[in-house]
């Protein structure tokens, strides 16, 4: 039975209407990452987006606080991070917290840019708006800050997710 | 108000990196109790090293090899010197701390029954608590703390009281790198000693600002890392007393630690050797010898001297920010300012310095048990050094004001 619904999937993926419907959906989280860049590049300086950074931390959508949990804790940061992953259709939904401000504020960028997208093309989708809105600090791979890790844990649920699905 | 006991403009000529620029603002680095900078000195030495003698030492029979060879053993005997030691073979060249602990800790499994008990000051760097968990792990030795008061100092009641005919060893930190306290060895080895137990100090925060004596002290092991006193990084020393170091196996097994080997037995080298399997970190040994003599050039007792006046100066200058608490307010202590802002996360307060140029450490300090213990995430680190300035310190604090205004 594993077979024959490998074998089935299979030819689906590489026919041209899953092709464009993929596309699609990427396109989604290509323009949410457009308008963050467009509006990160009205910014003059770096005080500007971090001031900016800061107020979306402090909007951020609260997680349900049974999910702090620390099964939840994302690994890798100074800061605490939680972040819980749902279902809800066929699209995959984000919610966070983190006990530093800033960290939050990145959170909240990245929770906008993937959170109630497919998992596969959150899977698919890149990071590269990260630098363009002048945050790559936050993507070296020192262990102090927690974005690499972040990215890595969104992208992982999308994974699981995705396999449940199929 | 600028000091008179060093030309501190003079002294930053020597720090070519002092001169850089961060995200567009004059670098102003108070991140020493990680690693201190390079002074140009150092910086020769190694390009001399690679420029003019590089070779393998100890075996070859070519002039380079004795060259090189010399001027390693040279800086051996530099570091016996500073430190006092009785003998050039007490001093073992390691990779840092952490690998000068892991071999006293690995050496003491065969010498450790079950139920043996070993003390750990509450104040320690991980790098001095996992390797004896590990060895307790190993051998059935019982880990025991030693507590500290709300100040950060040891409580030297309770020392008293966890001492016994049961201890067989004691590791505490010279100088915590987390809070900044100057621990009272002295007292600590003594009381030690007497109840028949060895002592590990950890005198990574201390070498940059204090000169051990390792006789005076009466020590039996000290460890110092050269990256944190203008060394390169990759090397440091383990002192231990020549009749401790005879007791303790080998670390590591590898070519240079041997006498002879055969399929059947090998007989291990003598002291220093027996702890330096492989070719060694020739040219950083030497440079730790051209920071040693550096940093004597200037001097200890003006060193320590003008890095109390930019404690109190940096102290009195941050309590004035509102919210901002200080941990670690001991008596006697080093140019170790642990702080945090009400309701502010320290990464987030080190995040806004490093965009004004600031580098301070923010974090945990490797030191987990010592944040439990105030029950925090972490605090922001400023430690001033003898190439930091009075006018750095108003830019942390500017900085800090500008960064808590921003955050709160």
């Amino acid at each position: 039975m594993i077979t024959q619904s490998y074998y089935y999937h299979k030819p689906l993926k590489g026919c041209a209407t899953y092709r464009i419907f993929a596309q699609m959906a990427a396109m989604e989280i290509k323009e949410i990452q457009q308008d963050i860049v467009d509006e990160f590049s009205m910014f003059e300086d770096w005080m500007q987006r971090y001031e900016y950074m800061i107020e979306l931390g402090k909007s951020l959508p609260l997680i349900d606080e049974k999910y702090k949990t620390d099964d939840n804790i994302i690994k890798g940061c100074q800061s605490r991070v939680w972040v819980h992953a749902e279902l809800e259709a066929d699209k995959l939904v984000f919610t966070a917290d983190s006990d530093a401000i800033i960290t939050k504020g990145i959170i909240a960028i990245l929770i906008r840019a993937f959170s109630n997208q497919r998992p596969q093309d959150i899977i698919d989708s890149d990071t590269q708006f990260i630098d363009e809105i002048g945050l790559k600090e936050h993507l070296s791979p020192n262990r102090a800050n927690g974005l690499v890790s972040m990215i890595k844990q969104l992208k992982l649920y999308a994974v699981a997710y995705q396999t449940q699905l199929n | 108000m600028e000091t008179t006991i060093l030309d501190i403009q003079k002294i930053r000529k020597d720090f070519p990196i002092l001169n850089r620029e961060v995200n567009g603002k004059p670098l102003v680095y108070l991140d020493n109790a990680a690693t201190s900078q390079t002074p140009k000195q150092v910086m020769d030495a190694i390009v001399d090293y690679y420029s003019n003698y590089n070779a393998n030492i100890h075996r070859g029979v070519h002039s380079l090899s004795q060259e090189a060879t010399d001027k390693y053993e040279g800086a051996r005997h530099k570091i016996q010197h500073h430190f006092n030691a009785a003998k050039a073979h007490e001093i073992i060249f390691t990779s840092g701390t952490t690998h000068s602990i892991n071999i006293v800790a690995n050496g003491f499994t065969t010498l450790l029954n079950k139920g043996d008990e070993l003390l750990v000051s509450a104040m320690e760097h991980h790098s001095n608590i996992v390797p004896w968990q590990m060895l307790a792990e190993r051998t059935g030795a019982i880990l025991k703390v030693i507590p500290m008061s709300i100040e950060g100092e040891l409580v030297m009641d309770e020392y008293d009281k966890l001492l016994s005919n049961k201890t067989r060893l004691v590791f505490c930190n010279h100088i915590s790198n987390a809070l900044g306290t100057i621990n009272p060895i002295e007292e600590i080895i003594q009381k030690a000693h007497k109840a028949g137990a060895a002592v590990l100090v950890d005198g990574a925060q201390a070498a940059p600002h204090i000169k051990a004596d390792m006789q005076k002290l009466d020590v039996d092991f000290y460890t110092v890392s050269a990256h944190k006193m203008c060394g390169p990084t990759g090397v440091g020393m383990l002192y231990g007393k020549e009749e401790w170091l005879n007791k303790l196996p080998p670390y590591q097994g590898g070519g240079e630690m041997i006498a002879e080997v055969t399929f059947e037995k090998t007989t291990y080298a003598d002291l220093p050797h027996k702890f330096e399997a492989g070719t060694p970190n020739i040219c950083g040994g030497i440079a730790f010898g051209a920071a040693l003599d550096y940093m004597n050039g200037i001097g200890f007792d003006a060193i320590a001297a003008y890095e109390h006046e930019l404690l109190q100066y940096a102290t009195r200058k941050l309590l004035k920010i509102k919210g901002l608490k200080i941990y670690g307010t001991a008596k006697n202590k080093t140019s170790v300012i642990s702080f945090n802002i009400e309701g502010i996360h320290p990464y987030d307060i080190g995040t806004i310095l490093d965009k004004l140029g600031i580098a301070v450490r923010t974090g945990h300090h490797c030191a987990q048990p010592i944040m439990d213990f105030y029950k925090i995430p972490g605090t922001v680190r400023a430690r001033s050094c003898f190439y930091n300035t009075e006018a750095e310190i108003d830019i942390l604090v500017a900085g800090v004001k500008r960064a808590a205004a921003m955050l709160q």
